[in-house]
């Protein structure tokens, strides 16, 4: 067990410990938005590196190419969905107000309805 | 090393299994939304373990497809999925 090994080792079991993190996350959240906050980060973080991990140990071959595009692809799809799915949740009220620290979207939201500010379904 | 491949796989399956879960139970659309979303990403993580386990780097083109039909699905759902009519929010204990 040499030094690559060892940090294939260490990047692949932080990687499923985080991918459980947001397993765990997802089941004890009470509402959407906690839901996603406890998804997204781990999730995306996690499949990096276990990414890494694995182009660690797979160095020299071809196919690294398409391990570091999948990372690539996760990167920036991630906040798209968020995007969406986090204003979809704050439209239909899907949120405990008692869990909001700060409500910035309270006024845009209103704005958005009367159509001023695109479609108001997304 | 073997124990290393164990213990990631026993992981990633007890993640996998909590978020089927959530996505049985959820009570919204958008929770089952968003785990879907993270389940994809569990599996690619499996497949991203598999591939380092195993030294065989064909599974890792159905990486990026994972990765790119995961986005198209999830905004397709987000997009033009029902509205839900009920207040099906979790209140929390005691309601």
């Amino acid at each position: 067990m040499n030094a690559s090994d060892v940090v294939t080792s260490v990047l692949i079991l932080s990687g499923s410990a985080l991918a459980l993190t947001a397993a765990i996350g997802i089941v004890r959240f009470p509402d959407t938005l906690s839901r996603m906050h406890a998804a997204t980060k781990p999730q995306v973080l996690g499949l990096l590196l276990v990414l890494a991990g694995a182009a660690i140990r797979l160095r020299g071959n071809v196919d690294v190419g398409m391990l570091i595009l999948t990372g690539l692809f996760t990167l920036i799809t991630a906040p798209v969905i968020a995007n969406r799915v986090g204003q979809l949740a704050y439209r239909e009220q899907n949120i405990r107000e008692d869990l909001l620290t700060t409500d910035e979207m309270h006024d845009f939201a209103a704005d958005g309805e009367s159509g001023a500010n695109g479609p108001s379904r997304g | 090393m073997s124990t290393v491949w164990v213990i990631a796989a026993a992981m990633l399956a007890a993640a996998a299994v909590a978020t089927m879960f959530r996505m049985l139970l959820g009570p919204t659309t958008l929770d089952r939304l968003v785990a879907l979303d993270t389940l994809v990403a569990v599996t690619m993580c499996a497949i991203g373990a598999w591939a380092a386990f195993s030294l065989d780097t064909t599974v890792t083109y159905s990486l990026t497809a994972l990765a790119l039909i995961s986005f198209v699905g999830s905004v397709s759902v987000a997009r033009f999925r029902v509205p839900d009519v009920a207040d099906l929010t979790d209140k929390g204990p005691g309601k």
